[in-house]
């Protein structure tokens, strides 16, 4: 069983590189605050300088969980669709999920405007924000759904994805002629990403939405693994089909409708990470990849933080810029190496 | 003998809004534990029809379908999967699946919620492989193999299932002569070997007349099942294509070009 001992081995080096990931995006930013005090601060203790352990509670802190909740989350979510749609380019982005996301978050901040004054509180409210991005995704979804059944072609789901793209990229800019500058600020800088914008208490909620939505996938690593057969064999040994589907979707639609909510839509970590985790343990095992995807999407998300953070620097980058900037060429780089994508 | 598979008066065919589309009628099957049986058929005559109406995929117009003295209908997706493994002519999507773990798959109907396999599946697995002589291959990706080699994987699949019945949909296309004989003999061996019912459809019914236990063909005005040698006596081949360019060599056993 050599397969298991490098599997455990792989394993403990991902969680080591994950928690060093983890406490190098509370020590680096703007002000670079040593390890030593990070890990005292973190473990009760009192950091030397207490505007240090103030950033740390208030910023860095809160801003390292969100990373690891969107990675987890997006990339998770990118795997599941990557097996239902039976298409290795599959992925939150490509497919339009993020984009329906922003189309319901468009409509809620930019259309706010329209409602009675009661109901745009309600609307404008996180609560409101994370119901309407994932109504949007899931709407996509269904529709990319749908769209799939009739198109076995694997290319025709992309192509659609990417119409969906368009398709609200053009109502939201349609949205934005009709609203006030202020509006148009607070969406513009939702749709350019961010991990840093979040309180405590809507830490809290956002925990709650990508937790069931993990729990969901892995409850569902039994069928996803029987669908690596395609749906006829998956029925064959014993899948419930319909109800596998219906989980799986709902799984991917609460994840990405609400990172995409509270983290603005953030591009590649869903198509990318799975493919890492794929060919990091040369497996389709959704038992390992699961777990390999969760935590490879962590630890890249925080690295990703840490690059838009620019350590030494007074400037902060939006995030979207830079893991399109790292997912990318790792896309490309994947299709390259054609042979092996799967 | 006992009776794995049998069908009571069963009519197939498809039923759409407009009309009823029937395919065949009053069919009496009989599918018996340690026989290798094919299922024979001009194209479009329907074998996938009857097919998908006897693994429960498609509902009969009338009629009733037992399995093990069950009514098939009356199965959970789960009792059905333990019960019956099925071989599909289409392609498997793209993955990173190895040999051994697409066998391993075949065990999905006896795991747990997250896949494990416990010894007695993994003994079950490697039987599998042994008996289709694929143990080479297993660390191999399916994709990397040729398509007899994965047409045997795949019957190890089924086999891993661990069912009294396995059916199998034109397992030969694809295959040249030679893969063609070894894989029919590999379903003979495994039917004497294991007890198990194989019911398999073909176009080679030159090679499905010499080596299958019992042929069931289907032609515009009946469904046939019996012993080749009966078959071929009754002249019921000659029936099969009705064209004046194949006519059966009864002496022969085979189809001739005129």
């Amino acid at each position: 069983m050599t397969d298991k001992k490098r599997n455990t081995i792989l394993f403990l080096m991902l969680a080591a590189g994950l928690v060093f990931m983890f406490l190098a995006s509370i020590s680096l930013g703007s002000v670079t605050i040593p390890l030593k005090e990070v890990f005292t601060s973190l473990t009760g203790g009192q950091a030397s300088k207490s505007t240090w352990e103030y950033i740390i509670i208030n910023y860095r802190l809160p801003k390292a969980i969100t990373a690891v909740l969107v990675g987890a989350g997006l990339s998770i979510s990118g795997l599941l669709m990557q097996t239902l749609f039976r298409n290795p380019l599959a992925g939150p982005y490509v497919l339009g999920l993020s984009s329906g996301a922003s189309l319901g978050v468009a409509f809620v901040i930019l259309g706010a405007g329209f409602l009675p004054s009661f109901l745009r509180t309600i609307a404008l409210s996180p609560y409101g924000i994370v119901m309407a991005s994932t109504l949007g995704s899931t709407l996509v979804l269904l529709l990319v759904l749908v769209v799939s059944q009739r198109l076995k072609d694997t290319m025709a789901i992309l192509i659609v994805g990417l119409m969906f793209g368009s398709f609200t990229t053009a109502i939201v800019s349609v949205l934005t002629y009709f609203s006030t500058a202020e509006q148009l600020q607070k969406f513009t800088f939702w749709s350019m990403g961010s991990l840093g914008n979040l309180s405590w208490s809507t830490i809290g909620i956002f925990s709650v939405c990508v937790l069931i939505g993990l729990l969901l996938s892995a409850g569902s690593i039994k069928p996803l693994n029987a669908l690596l057969l395609g749906e006829n064999y998956a029925k064959s040994v014993g899948l419930n089909f319909k109800k596998a589907r219906l989980i799986i979707i709902f799984a991917t639609s609460i994840l990405a409708g609400s990172i995409t909510a509270f983290a603005g839509p953030i591009a590649f970590i869903g198509l990318a990470v799975p493919h890492i985790a794929k060919l990091t343990f040369q497996t389709s095992n959704h038992s390992i990849l699961f777990w390999s995807t969760l935590f490879f999407g962590a630890a890249i998300m925080l690295f990703c933080d840490i690059v838009s953070e620019m350590p030494g620097f007074d400037i902060t980058l939006p995030i979207n810029a830079i893991t399109s900037i790292i997912g990318a060429p790792v896309v490309i780089w994947l299709l390259v190496r054609k042979r092996n994508f799967r | 003998m006992k009776n794995i598979l049998s069908t009571s008066n069963l009519n197939i065919g498809y039923k759409s809004k407009k009309a009823v589309t029937t395919i065949a009628e009053h069919l009496n099957l009989n599918l018996a534990s340690g026989k290798l049986i094919s299922l024979i058929g001009a194209n479009g005559i329907g074998k996938s029809t009857l097919l998908r109406t006897i693994t429960g995929i498609q509902k009969p117009l009338s009629g009733k379908v037992y399995l093990n003295d069950k009514n098939i209908s009356d199965y959970k997706p789960l009792e059905l999967a333990q019960n019956l493994s099925l071989v599909l002519t289409e392609k498997l999507p793209p993955s990173n699946l190895s040999v051994f773990e697409l066998v391993a798959l075949g065990r999905q109907p006896y795991t747990n919620w997250v896949d494990t396999l416990s010894d007695d599946d993994i003994e079950k697995v490697q039987q599998a492989m042994q008996l289709t002589q694929i143990e080479h291959l297993a660390r191999k990706k399916h994709f990397e193999i040729s398509d007899g080699q994965l047409q045997k994987v795949l019957i190890a699949r089924a086999l891993a299932q661990d069912t009294p019945l396995i059916i199998l949909d034109e397992p030969t296309t694809h295959l040249d002569l030679l893969h063609k004989v070894s894989l029919f003999k590999l379903l003979k061996k495994l039917t004497q070997e294991t007890q198990k019912c194989i019911l398999f459809s073909t176009h080679d019914i030159d090679l499905a007349i010499q080596l299958s236990d019992e042929m069931i063909v289907m032609t515009p005005e009946s469904i046939t099942q019996d012993q080749p040698c009966n078959l071929i006596s009754n002249g019921t081949f000659n029936a099969l294509f009705k064209d004046e360019n194949i006519i059966f060599d009864a002496e022969k056993g085979k189809f001739i070009v005129t």
